[in-house]
C-alpha cells in the first residue's frame, strides 16, 4: 500500500453530489438535429470533408486529420456547414457541421484492433487521433499528443484520474460504477501505448460505490492500484493529483512527462477502449445535468452535438428561448463558464450542465476591497500569492505577474471561494493571462514588421546603389568611346574592324557635329547608316530564329517567316535611305 | 626625491595628484575608445518598445528614426499606435513622466488591417510602393491584395490609391483571439474607511 500525500491549500465547498448521483444512468433521446463544432479542443480546427446534402453514417469521419477530427454520432445527412453558437465563454459563433438525423442510426464499418498488444504503437496513436479522442476531464487536450511516439520515451507511471473533485458533477462517478470493466480495458491500452509499468487509479473517498466497482474490475491485475484519498477541492487537478499519489511536484512551467508520469481521465480511458476495441470514435459522452432547477437531475449518455436545451428538457428543466432568465453553467460551480445560449451543443468536454436556482450559488454579491487577510494564499493549491497577483493584475503590471508565476495558476477558483470580500480573483487572472499572451503575440508581430521594414529599406537602398553604379558605368563607357572616336578619327581605319562600334562612333560624331553646328547632311547619312546596321543585325537574328524553328507549330513558323519578310523590307528601306557615296565610302 | 617631499610637502602632494589624474584620465580615454558600444543602445531599446507600424504619424519616416529622435530628447507622446501603454513603457524605460498622447499626431484607434476591394483595383502598384512592410502583393495591371497577417494597419496605402479601393477594416473578434476582460471595478482602490468618497464629494461632483 502506497502512502497518500497531501498538497498545499485546497478548500471544502458543499459537494451537492447527491442531487445527481442517485438516479441510474439514462440514455438521452436522439435529437432531430446535431450541431458539431469543428473546434472542440485546443489547437486549430479541422477542415470539413463533407458537403451540404451528403448522407453520412454513424461513426463516419466528417473532417480531415489536420486538427482533431469530429465524427457523425448517428446516420443522417449534412444539412448545413455554418457558424452557430458554440459553448464558449465569449458567446461567439464558431464553424459547425449540422446533421439532420434520420433516426435509423445506421453505422459504417469502423477500424478496430483484434489484439492491440500486437499492434504498432504509432498505428494505435494515429488511430486514437483519427477517432477524435480528447481529454474528457475538462480541457479537452488531444489524447494522442500526450502519448510517447517511441519505445525510448516510454512513461513509467500512468495515473488515471477518477477524482472528480468539483462539486455537483457525478459523470465520472456514474461511469466508474456502470462501466468499470471498460475503463480497465482502456487503461490497459493506454498503459501499453505509453509503456507504463505502474498504474495508479486515484479516486476521492466520497464515491464508495465507484471505489468498490473499480476494485472489483482491477482484481487480479498486479500493475494496477486503486488509491483512495480524502475529499478536497481541487485534488482532481493534474498537478495536485500527481502530488497526492506520488508526493512529487511538477516543476513550474514543466509537464508531468518530465517526472515520467502520464495523466488520463477515466472518461478518456472508456473512449480509448471504444475506439480501439470496438471501432467506435468519440461520438457520445456522459453529462451530468444538475442544480436545483431541473426536476429530474441525473446523468445522461448523450450524443455529441445534442442541443443543451433538449438535454435540459429531459431532465425536467425548460429555459425560455432568447435571453435566459436563469444561469446555465457548463462545468461545475467552481470552474464552469456561463453559457450565453441554451441552443449551444454538447461537446466532447461538456461534463456537466448546472442550472442553479436564483440563490443557490450565492456569489453575486458586490466585490469589496481587499483587506489582505491572506485566506487566498492559504487556499491556493499552486502555492501562489493570489492577493499579490490581484494587485498586479489591477495595475496591469505584467512583469511582476510573471515573476509571481501567474502562469502556474490553474484557475480552480479556490481563492475566490474563500475571499471574504467576494473579489472575482480568477477573472482577474484569466484576463491577465490573456493580456500577457496577447502582448507576446503583439511583440512577435512587431518584431516581424521591423524585420520586414528593414529588409525593404535595404532593398531600396541596394536598388538605388545599383542604379547609381549603372549610371556611372554608362558615363565612363561613353567617355571612353568619345576618346576612342577621337583616336579613330585621327587613325582613320579603326571603324572597319567593328561595324557596330563604327555606327556608334558615327552617331557620336553626328552629335558632336550637331553641337558644333556642322552640316546636317552628314549627320543624316550617319544616322541612316546606323539604322542600316541595326536592321541588318535584327534580320540576322530573325533568320537564325527561323532556322532554329522545328516547324512543330505552323502558326509560329508563319509568324517567324513574316517577321523575316518585314525585316527584309525594313532593310531595303534603310539601304535606300543611306546616301550612296557615303555607303561606298564606308564599304571601301 | 624623499628630501624633495620632505622639503616641499605641498608641491609633492600636488605633483602626486596631477600624476594620478593624468594616469586615470589616460586609462578612461583608452577605455572609451577600446570599449565603445556599436550603434545607440538606448535607441535600440526604445525601438523595441515602439509598435513597428512604420506609419510615420509621429512625423519621422519610420519607428527607428523616431526611436533615435527620442534618444536625442524628442517627446515620447507622438506615437498613436503605441497608445497610452506604449507611452507608459517608454516613460518607465527613460525614467521620465508619462505624458498624454499628443492629439496633433492622431488618436489611438482600434487595431485594423487594410483591405483592397479587388474588383475595383486597377493594378497601379502605388499602394505596393507605399507599404512599409511589403504586405501588399501584385504587379502592374494585375489585381493587388493585402497579406493581412503582415499588415501593420499603418494607413499609408489608403491615400495613394487613385481609385479609392482600399479600406481599413478593424480586426474582428474570433474564437481564436477572444479573451477575458478584467472585471469592472465597482469599488475604487479603497484601503481605509476615510478613503471612501463622502456624500458631500458626490454632491459636489453632481
Amino acid at each position: 500500500m502506497r502512502r497518500i500525500h497531501d498538497f498545499h491549500g485546497g478548500i471544502y465547498p458543499p459537494e451537492r453530489k447527491g442531487l445527481s448521483n442517485t438516479p441510474p444512468l439514462r440514455k438521452a433521446r436522439m435529437p432531430e438535429e446535431l450541431v458539431l463544432p469543428l473546434a472542440q479542443h485546443i489547437g486549430p480546427p479541422a477542415k470539413p470533408q463533407v458537403a451540404v446534402g451528403d448522407r453520412v453514417l454513424g461513426g463516419q469521419r466528417l473532417t480531415d486529420l489536420s486538427g482533431l477530427p469530429v465524427h457523425a454520432p448517428t446516420s443522417g445527412h449534412v444539412s448545413a456547414i455554418e457558424e452557430r453558437p458554440v459553448p464558449h465563454a465569449s458567446g461567439l459563433r464558431g464553424p459547425c457541421i449540422v446533421i439532420a438525423c434520420d433516426g435509423l442510426d445506421e453505422w459504417g464499418e469502423g477500424d478496430r484492433f483484434e489484439d492491440f498488444r500486437k499492434a504498432d504503437r504509432g498505428e494505435l496513436i494515429a488511430h486514437l487521433h483519427a477517432s477524435g479522442i480528447a481529454g474528457m476531464g475538462g480541457a479537452g487536450f488531444p489524447t494522442a499528443r500526450k502519448l510517447p511516439r517511441d519505445e525510448a520515451s516510454s512513461i513509467p507511471t500512468l495515473i488515471i484520474n477518477g477524482t472528480e473533485c468539483e462539486p455537483y458533477i457525478t459523470a465520472d462517478d456514474i461511469l466508474m460504477r456502470e462501466r468499470a470493466a471498460q475503463i480497465v480495458e482502456g487503461v490497459e491500452i493506454l498503459a501499453h501505448i505509453a509503456g507504463s509499468r505502474e498504474i495508479l487509479i486515484g479516486i476521492e473517498d466520497n464515491k464508495p460505490e465507484a471505489i468498490a466497482a473499480m476494485r472489483e474490475a482491477v482484481r487480479g491485475r498486479e500493475a494496477m492500484e486503486i488509491m483512495v484519498f480524502p475529499t478536497k477541492y481541487p485534488s482532481g487537478g493534474e498537478k495536485q493529483l500527481i502530488e497526492i499519489l506520488t508526493g512529487r511536484q511538477v516543476p513550474s512551467g514543466g509537464l508531468p512527462s518530465d517526472l515520467g508520469i502520464l495523466c488520463q481521465n477515466v472518461g478518456t480511458a472508456v473512449a480509448v477502449a471504444d475506439a480501439v476495441l470496438r471501432g467506435r470514435p468519440l461520438v457520445s459522452r456522459i453529462t451530468t445535468v444538475t442544480g436545483e432547477t431541473p426536476q429530474r437531475p441525473g446523468n445522461f449518455e448523450v450524443l455529441i452535438g445534442t442541443p443543451m436545451r433538449q438535454l435540459l428538457a429531459e431532465a425536467g428543466c425548460s429555459l425560455p428561448t432568447g435571453s435566459e432568465a436563469r444561469r446555465l453553467i457548463m462545468g461545475g460551480p467552481m470552474m464552469g463558464v456561463t453559457m450565453p445560449d441554451a441552443d449551444c451543443p454538447i461537446v466532447k468536454t461538456t461534463n456537466c450542465l448546472l442550472v442553479p436556482a436564483a440563490d443557490e450559488l450565492g456569489n453575486d454579491q458586490t466585490a469589496q476591497a481587499c483587506i489582505r487577510c491572506g485566506h487566498c494564499a492559504e487556499a491556493c493549491p499552486a502555492s501562489l500569492l493570489p492577493q499579490q497577483l490581484y494587485w498586479y493584475a489591477r495595475a496591469r503590471d505584467h512583469e511582476r505577474l510573471e515573476e509571481h508565476h501567474l502562469a502556474d495558476c490553474i484557475e480552480c477558483g479556490a481563492c475566490s471561494f474563500v475571499c471574504p470580500s467576494n473579489i472575482p480573483l480568477v477573472q482577474y487572472y484569466r484576463a491577465s493571462k490573456a493580456a500577457i499572451r496577447e502582448q507576446r503575440a503583439e511583440d512577435a508581430r512587431s518584431e516581424r514588421a521591423r524585420q520586414r521594414f528593414e529588409a525593404r529599406q535595404q532593398r531600396i537602398e541596394r536598388a538605388a546603389a545599383e542604379k547609381e553604379a549603372k549610371r556611372a558605368k554608362r558615363k565612363r563607357a561613353a567617355m571612353a568611346k568619345a576618346a576612342d572616336k577621337a583616336s579613330s578619327d585621327a587613325g582613320g581605319s579603326a571603324g572597319e574592324a567593328d561595324p557596330i562600334q563604327a555606327a556608334i562612333a558615327r552617331a557620336k560624331a553626328r552629335r558632336a557635329a550637331q553641337a558644333d553646328g556642322a552640316a546636317d547632311a552628314e549627320g543624316a547619312a550617319a544616322e541612316a547608316a546606323a539604322k542600316l546596321a541595326k536592321v541588318e543585325a535584327r534580320l540576322e537574328k530573325a533568320r537564325a530564329t527561323l532556322a532554329a524553328d522545328d516547324g512543330s507549330d505552323p502558326a509560329i513558323s508563319a509568324a517567324l517567316r513574316k517577321a523575316v519578310e518585314t525585316t527584309e523590307a525594313k532593310l531595303a528601306e534603310a539601304r535606300a535611305a543611306v546616301p550612296a557615296p557615303v555607303a561606298e565610302t564606308e564599304q571601301a | 626625491m624623499i628630501t624633495f617631499i620632505e622639503q616641499y610637502p605641498l608641491l609633492a602632494a600636488l605633483a602626486a595628484m596631477l600624476a594620478l589624474g593624468l594616469a586615470f584620465g589616460a586609462l578612461l580615454g583608452f577605455a572609451s575608445i577600446r570599449f565603445r558600444a556599436e550603434g545607440n543602445p538606448i535607441a535600440d531599446q526604445i525601438n523595441s518598445i515602439l509598435p513597428q507600424t512604420q506609419c510615420g504619424q509621429c512625423g519621422y519616416p519610420g519607428c527607428r528614426p523616431y526611436a533615435e529622435a527620442i534618444a536625442d530628447g524628442e517627446a515620447i507622446n507622438k506615437c498613436p499606435p503605441g497608445g497610452e501603454a506604449g507611452i507608459q513603457a517608454l516613460a518607465d524605460l527613460l525614467d521620465v513622466e508619462p505624458l498624454p498622447l499628443d492629439a496633433e499626431h492622431g488618436t489611438e484607434k482600434v487595431k485594423s488591417v487594410a483591405f483592397i476591394h479587388e474588383d475595383d483595383c486597377i493594378g497601379c502598384t502605388k499602394c505596393i510602393q507605399a507599404c512599409p512592410v511589403d504586405a501588399i502583393v501584385g504587379a502592374a495591371k494585375q489585381m493587388h491584395t493585402v497579406i493581412s497577417d503582415e499588415c501593420t494597419g499603418c494607413d499609408l496605402c489608403v491615400e495613394p490609391c487613385p481609385v479609392d479601393c482600399i479600406e481599413m477594416h478593424p480586426l474582428p473578434t474570433t474564437l481564436a483571439n477572444w479573451h477575458w476582460e478584467l472585471p469592472k471595478i465597482e469599488v475604487g482602490p479603497v484601503i481605509i474607511a476615510s478613503d471612501r468618497e463622502t456624500v458631500s464629494d458626490r454632491e459636489q461632483a453632481a
